[in-house]
């Protein structure tokens, strides 16, 4: 099994017909995601590569293509109207790979999403994937291998760090979450972590955190309280100076608080092996299963 | 985007927020003909992006003109934390009752902006949260009804026992709440706020940050950069669409990704050595944008060696490739140069790197090794 999507994930893709877009869902067509809709206002009718309807409006597809999913590529100044829009048309999930929507904006989605039940990934997220059965975003899928381990993380390229030496050292992935580098996301850790320790084929859960916020002491507090599955923690950062924003807009020290010294203490008083290099993460592992 | 002190009393004061006249000068003889304007005393302020102007001596109190022109010339080309003062702001020396403290920020656990009074004004805020929190009173705001007047009124009476002066704080704080919007702050600080013994409520200080994210769609904002006020390498990094924050060690670092560059500076340090600084070159990997990267490293005099630490996704590693090729044909590398690449197109990037003398390496603590081997080997106790 798996967290959020699997075989039954059927996706329907914003802005289809963009430059990102159109090259993310061939390579999600590619891995074997059920791609059954895409959406691009004006462009409704016409066919993506010659399979994959496209429709105007995220309503119209979800009506004939009875869509249970959607990812967003559109541009950051049209990408909150597009996660309202999936919202309104009765989504479930949503993955918002876009970066760039202020967050002040994302004050006003949040509760609209939540009124509405629907799950957001992200934004400014490299989407999940469940290897073997479906990708929504961007992650390799060539790095990713099935099994037990689960991923969760704020970060894209270091996933794919670690997600690279778990395959190397044969650990296998249930599902690897990216839920997104900004300070005002759908999904946190502590979402991702109820979702793992239920999901019957994850053992294990490898958690990656960063510097900025307190969602790492969240869920460690949530590890300490309700995960029997052991826990692998990396915080990015140590070495980052305070009150700079180091790449993500939610990777910044403010004043004293959100350093990766206060996350890494966090985790190991909730048992979280904590590891201090991604070469860490399988050795510990090891230790831990 | 960090506003000045004068650029967020302008937007203040367009917002309807009683602020106290006064101008920004660039030379002592225009800090001096705003002085003689304005009458009587005057404090002249450094305008910089750093806290702590004043404990640096870049806030002074002028009892006349003359003195504000003297303040000035000792206070411009001053530097506060690495950044020189090319401005000062000169305003009426206010008489002050009673100070406070009142901000709204974008808090990350409340998913609200979330406005925050203290009576402790006019000291840092962060210390009075860490010290004494039960002083600041806050209220978490649904952005879809906005601040309600009962929410506003509540914390002012928090500062102000006489009604009409809460009910003036309350106005300034909507006012606040709706400049935060309309310019999309993520945040803006009034500090101090203070009555005056005759009673009336004035916003002596301003500070205002702008979110990135909202500079594309508010040119007028955007206009307001005073790149003189950053520092030039990251000034450069940010026009070639790249993340450069400079740090203090010798080992120069180039990766992908925000979160991988963090983990890469962590490693450095783990093997003894130290980073001399973040960069992001984002993740579409144009070989243009890898030639400015090494530029702009290769700059810092400190830089001893240099690590590329590439995990192909979007970006590709023969993209990357190119650039660090491109690069030392347009200008000479003087420090060696340590290359990890992995992921997409790796086997055509390890044949254009080796073509051009280079060779790559495709495991992360190897490489990082063997740069702080290059920079000159561990630095203090390395925990390796």
């Amino acid at each position: 099994m798996s967290i959020f999507i699997d075989q039954g994930t059927r996706l329907l893709v914003q802005g289809i017909t963009g430059r990102d877009g159109s090259f993310h869902t061939r390579q999600m067509i590619g891995y074997g995601t059920k791609v059954v809709a895409g959406v691009t206002p004006g462009k409704g009718g016409r066919l993506f590569d010659g399979v994959v309807p496209v429709f105007d409006t995220v309503a119209d597809a979800v009506r004939d293509t009875r869509a249970n999913a959607a990812v967003i590529y559109v541009p950051a100044a049209v990408a909150a109207s597009a996660v309202y829009e999936a919202a309104d048309a009765g989504l479930g999930l949503i993955v918002c790979i876009t970066e760039g929507i202020p967050v002040l904006d994302m004050t006003k989605v949040l509760p609209y999403l939540h009124e509405r039940g629907a799950r957001l990934i992200g934004p400014n997220c490299p989407g999940l994937i469940s290897p073997a059965q479906s990708k929504v975003g961007i992650i390799p899928g060539n790095i990713c291998t099935p099994g037990r381990v689960g991923v969760v993380s704020r970060s894209g390229t270091l996933t794919y760090e670690i997600v690279h030496q778990l395959s190397t050292h044969g650990f296998g992935q249930s599902t690897c979450v990216g839920i997104g580098g900004d300070p005002l996301i759908g999904t946190h850790f502590t979402h991702c972590l109820s979702a793992f320790q239920a999901d019957p084929e994850t053992d294990a859960v490898v958690m990656i955190g960063e510097i900025g916020g307190t969602d790492e002491q969240q869920a460690a507090e949530f590890v300490a309280k309700g995960m029997t599955k052991p826990v692998i923690g990396f915080i990015a950062g140590q070495t980052a100076p305070p009150g700079r924003r180091m790449g993500h807009a939610g990777a910044i020290i403010s004043g004293s608080s959100g350093t990766a010294a206060e996350k890494m203490a966090a985790f190991a008083r909730a048992g979280i092996s904590v590891m201090k290099r991604p070469a860490d993460v399988a050795p510990l592992l090891r230790e831990r299963l | 985007m960090n506003l000045h002190e004068y650029q967020a009393r302008d937007i203040l004061r367009r917002y309807g927020i009683p602020i106290p006249d006064g101008d920004v000068a660039e030379s002592p003889a225009e800090a001096r003909a705003v002085a003689q304007r304005l009458g009587g005393k005057v404090v002249v302020k450094a305008q910089v992006h750093a806290g702590g102007r004043g404990k640096a001596g870049g806030v002074q109190l002028a009892a006349n003109a003359d003195e504000a022109a003297a303040h000035a010339s000792r206070i411009l080309g001053m530097t506060i934390k690495g950044l020189t003062v090319h401005k000062v702001l000169v305003t009426p020396a206010a008489d002050i009752a009673s100070e406070s403290y009142v901000g709204i920020i974008v808090d990350r656990a409340s998913q609200r902006p979330v406005l925050m009074v203290s009576a402790a004004g006019g000291i840092d805020i962060e210390e009075v949260a860490a010290t004494t929190p039960e002083r600041i009173h806050r209220v978490a705001i649904d952005p879809r009804y906005g601040l309600l007047s009962h929410q506003a009124l509540g914390l002012a009476l928090r500062l102000y026992r006489d009604v009409g002066q809460a009910r003036g704080a309350a106005g300034i704080m909507g006012n606040l709440y709706a400049a935060c919007y309309a310019v999309g702050a993520s945040l803006v600080e009034i500090n101090p706020l203070v009555a005056t013994p005759d009673g009336k409520i004035l916003a002596l200080d301003a500070k205002m940050v702008i979110d990135d994210n909202e500079l594309d769609r508010r040119p007028e904002i955007a206009a307001l950069r005073d790149a003189s006020a950053e520092a030039p390498s990251e000034v450069q990094a940010r026009e070639a669409g790249l993340t450069f924050i400079k740090l203090d060690g010798s080992v120069g670092c180039c990766v992908n990704g925000a979160g991988l560059a963090m983990a890469t500076m962590d490693l450095v340090q783990y093997y003894g050595g130290a980073p001399a600084n973040f960069l992001d070159i984002g993740g579409s990997s144009n070989p243009q944008k890898v030639v400015a990267a090494l530029r702009i490293i290769t700059a810092d005099p400190h830089v001893k060696a240099i690590l590329f630490n590439i995990f192909g996704g979007i970006t590709r590693c023969d993209d990357v490739a190119n650039g660090i090729v491109q690069a030392t044909q347009q200008f000479p590398l003087h420090v060696p140069l340590v290359i990890r690449l992995t992921g997409t197109n790796e086997a055509e990037a390890v044949r254009i790197l080796t073509a051009a003398g280079f060779s790559a390496l495709t495991d992360m603590d190897e490489a990082v090794q063997q740069a702080v081997a290059q920079a000159g080997g561990a630095v203090g106790g390395g925990a390796a």
